[in-house]
């Protein structure tokens, strides 16, 4: 039929006109959140190296399985291991912090691969504010950087992928306790250790019978993930286990009566237990197990594995990396008997961990806790604003999709119409977490690779479009066939009837159910934290596991969340009214 | 009256068209000249909506031909595939030509004025104030002038039947097709439409008429094309059929209004 031909020639010219359109405002709107956690790991499901695995973590889940699990609260993976700390996100705009792709390979720099969430005691934003990085490893990394006369630049990327990274050449060292286990060496190069991390095992002051790693035999003790503190107490056969994603949670339950103990890494135990101490928490002084950290190294540049032996081993040797260790209360045993180094006990005070300890110190005090409240608001303020730029532009899409799609349903030709009824179909009846992991880290597969914001908006979009598709189905079908008659009869061709009689008719038809839809995808505007994405949902999870504080914090952003939705519930109701100018008041009219 | 130039302005001949296998229009062929003014009568379901149909291609015929100030649709058989080239072809037909429903079907979402003006616009490519102008005289013409900014909604029916015909003329068509124009009014709202009607006929506009309204077809028409169970049963002058009818069932559709004044 010629009509609906033209009409879909017409159709394509638009959607193409749109997606064009749309790439700038995506872009631009990109801007804003470089400096969050945008990550382009795309890397991560094409080569799933068994090294990327996070330390003490046996099994090297997917991408997709890390991000699965977490998605609202912090996501530390639950490969969770020595990482899981509150992260805090706060100032990635630092102006080091470049974005993944743009970070090209000189001399002058080195780039290094780190996660920043869950990133404590290795790498994370300072407290004090000042927008740069501190960390054992950081200082590690820094001192490496001074004697190659190189700077150092960070790259922000998310835990699991930062050996598939390396691969990518994103970066020349991968960092933040690359576990040294004879399978990881088989496929990538490790400098030598740096540090020899531990298990260390805590429990409450009311659990008097627990004093050694034996005791625990018959009680519920709480291990990160898929770790070797799970296989460690999985051996001793008696013992009740718990597996935690984030290690917060497992103190939350210890001190709750939840557990009788947790096992979890030595500097995830020492900077989320420390804090605690006054909550009960107790430690318990006993080595068990060791895991040597080096750093990963690109395999195509040897030279800079050998110079970065050859600092480290000096480093070593000359008491500068034990300083360093030691500044962050991480000295132990393992790492003295690494280094040749009699002397176990610490000669300095653990002053980075006595301050971390001093700044977390939960607030009590309704005064202090409003200002700490207050002192969210900016961050939050990121998330939200971010939140909203996904929002917007996913709906945007959706409604320009969705109205394409629902032409073509209503008004196009069998085969035509088959594969919009498909499309809508297949979208709606699988789950949209699955279309997101897909787009993000399935479609590089095929060579296409998209940045977090880009794939966050496609992929919310492309989903609602298959609603917004059924919403204008149903609006074209409220608008009496008589119409299109009528503009057929006066030499309209179909798609101008649709485009100037149908479509308004229509459109105002389809206002509510779509208002309602932009809310319902603000709130699903949360899921795009699994990539990467650091929206409001997401910062919720984050500041709540850094300060232990999930019930103040999520009603602030539950009220977040109703005063975004509530202006565009008002226009919707505006625009509405306006629309039925035409017509008689009826009672949903109301105001 | 049938074949009296060398060509007729509408020529329909053989026109077949049935649903689902049943026959609603059979063999019909008629023409009408430049000028003329039709009414075509007949019980419900006569098939005289779905001729008129036919004629601006809203109906795809089964077989045979009509054509309108040199645009011709043609299918030789049920067979033959209506493609591509019979849509445009159609779709030129209803440049040249104008319909008004039966059913009040203006835009509702644009006032009467933009009602108007949108055909030429998005079809014609005229200016917007080329458009504007054309509204106004046609909104003159029909006596809505002062009704313009007004939403149909809020028209009566007759005001809403009128603001049709006036869209439908903004187009400039050869030939106004009317499909019951005025069964859906009040009767008191019936004549201000068929007035309009009668003055275009007095301009000279050729005018295809379904209607119900007997004085009207025996007073305006210039002849009235009997129709009975997809046929036409008669065509004739409009006193003719209404004094003499020729056909048995003429008299017999016609005696239901005896007593009637037309």
């Amino acid at each position: 039929m010629h009509h609906t031909r033209y009409a879909l020639s017409r159709a394509i010219r638009l959607i193409v006109l749109v997606s064009i359109g749309l790439i700038p405002i995506l872009a631009a709107a990109e801007e804003p959140n470089v400096g969050t956690v945008t990550t382009d790991n795309t890397a991560g499901t094409v080569k799933g190296t068994p090294a990327d695995m996070p330390p003490s973590t046996v099994t090297a889940d997917t991408a997709e399985k890390g991000d699965a699990m977490q998605n609202d609260t912090s996501a530390s993976d639950e490969t969770a291991d020595a990482e899981e700390n509150p992260e805090e996100e706060t100032e990635y705009t630092d102006a080091d912090f470049t974005e993944v792709e743009t970070v090209q390979a000189s001399s002058d720099i080195l780039r290094y691969g780190i996660d920043l969430e869950g990133g404590l005691p290795y790498f994370m934003d300072n407290w004090d504010g000042s927008g740069t990085l501190i960390g054992f490893e950081q200082e590690i990394i820094e001192e490496i950087c001074r004697r190659l006369n190189r700077k150092p630049v960070p790259v922000q990327i998310d835990w699991d992928k930062l050996i598939p990274g390396l691969e990518r050449g994103l970066y020349d060292i991968a960092c933040e306790g690359q576990e040294i286990t004879p399978q990881h060496e088989e496929v990538v190069q490790f400098t030598v250790p740096y540090y020899v991390t531990g298990l260390q095992l805590c429990t409450h002051e009311r659990n008097t019978d627990i004093n050694r790693l034996a005791d625990v035999a018959g009680k519920r003790v709480g291990v990160p993930k898929a770790s070797l503190a799970y296989d460690l107490l999985a051996k001793m056969g008696t013992v009740d286990i718990a597996t935690y994603n984030t290690e917060v949670n497992g103190f939350d339950d210890l001190i709750h009566g939840r557990l009788h103990a947790v096992l979890f890494d030595q500097p995830v135990a020492l900077y989320y237990g420390k804090p605690r101490e006054a909550e009960g928490i107790r430690f318990i002084n006993e080595e068990i197990g060791a895991v040597k950290y080096g750093f990963v190294v690109d395999a195509r540049q040897p030279e800079l594995l050998e110079q970065v032996n050859a600092i480290l081993t000096d480093m070593r040797a000359s008491g500068q990396l034990r300083n360093i260790l030691e500044r962050w209360g991480l000295w132990n045993p393992q790492t003295a008997r690494e280094f040749g180094d009699p002397d176990i006990q610490p000669r300095t005070e653990p002053v980075m961990l006595n301050a971390w300890v001093e700044q977390s110190r939960p607030i009590s005090g309704f005064p202090a806790r409003i200002k700490r409240y207050i002192s969210f608001l900016p961050l939050m303020g990121r998330g939200a604003l971010l939140t909203m730029e996904v929002s917007i532009l996913a709906m945007l899409l959706a409604v320009a999709l969705g109205f394409m799609l629902a032409t073509v349903r209503v008004y196009a030709p069998w085969p035509l119409s088959l594969l919009s009824v498909l499309y809508i179909e297949i979208i709606r009846g699988t789950p949209v977490l699955i279309q997101l992991y897909f787009i993000f880290y399935g479609l590089p597969a095929v060579g296409i690779k998209l940045s977090p914001f880009i794939a966050g908006v496609v992929g919310l979009g492309l989903n609602y479009a298959a609603y917004e598709a059924e919403n204008y189905r149903a609006g074209f079908s409220g608008v009496p066939h008589t119409q299109m008659e009528a503009a057929l009869s006066l030499g309209m061709t179909r798609w101008q009837a649709i485009r100037h009689v149908i479509a308004p008719q229509a459109f105002r038809i389809v206002l509510p159910p779509v208002t309602n839809d932009f809310i319902s995808l603000l709130k699903d505007s949360s899921l795009v934290s699994v990539i990467t994405l650091v929206e409001l949902t997401k910062t919720y999870g984050l500041l709540a596991t850094k300060y232990y504080d999930y019930f103040g914090t999520g009603i602030m952003v539950a009220v977040i969340y109703l005063l975004l939705g509530l202006p565009f519930v008002r226009l919707a109701r505006y625009t509405e009214r306006k629309l039925a100018a035409h017509l008689p008041t009826t009672p949903n009219l109301r105001r | 009256m049938t074949g009296k130039a060398a060509q007729p302005l509408i020529e329909v001949s053989h026109l077949w068209k049935s649903y689902d296998g049943h026959p609603v229009l059979k063999d019909i062929s008629f023409s009408i000249e430049e000028g003329d003014l039709v009414s075509i009568i007949g019980a419900s379901g006569c098939g005289k909506t779905t001729l008129l149909r036919c004629l601006n291609g809203m109906e795809i015929l089964d077989a045979g031909r009509v054509t309108i100030a040199g645009v011709t649709l043609e299918r030789k058989s049920p067979e033959e595939r209506a493609g591509r080239d019979f849509q445009q072809k159609a779709h030129a037909l209803r440049t040249e030509v104008g319909m008004v429903f039966q059913s009040l079907n203006l835009f509702p979402h644009m006032t009467v004025r933009e009602n108007i003006m949108l055909a030429p616009m998005i079809v014609r490519k005229v200016s917007r104030e080329e458009a504007e102008c054309t509204a106004n005289r046609l909104l003159e013409k029909v006596g809505l002038l002062k009704h313009r900014d007004r939403y149909p909604y809020h028209l009566s029916g007759g005001q809403q039947q009128r603001a049709a015909i006036a869209r439908a003329l903004a187009m400039n068509p050869k030939v106004m097709l009317y499909d019951e124009p005025t069964s859906s009014l009040d009767p008191a709202l019936v004549e201000e439409v068929l007035e309009v009607m009668r003055e275009l006929d007095r301009e000279g506009m050729t005018q295809i008429v379904v209607t119900h309204e007997m004085r009207f077809a025996r007073n305006a028409s210039d002849y009235i094309i009997f129709m009975e169970r997809g046929e036409i049963v008669e065509i004739s002058d409009e006193d003719e059929i209404f004094l003499d009818p020729k056909d048995e069932r003429t008299r017999k559709f016609l005696g239901q209004f005896v007593g009637r004044d037309f």
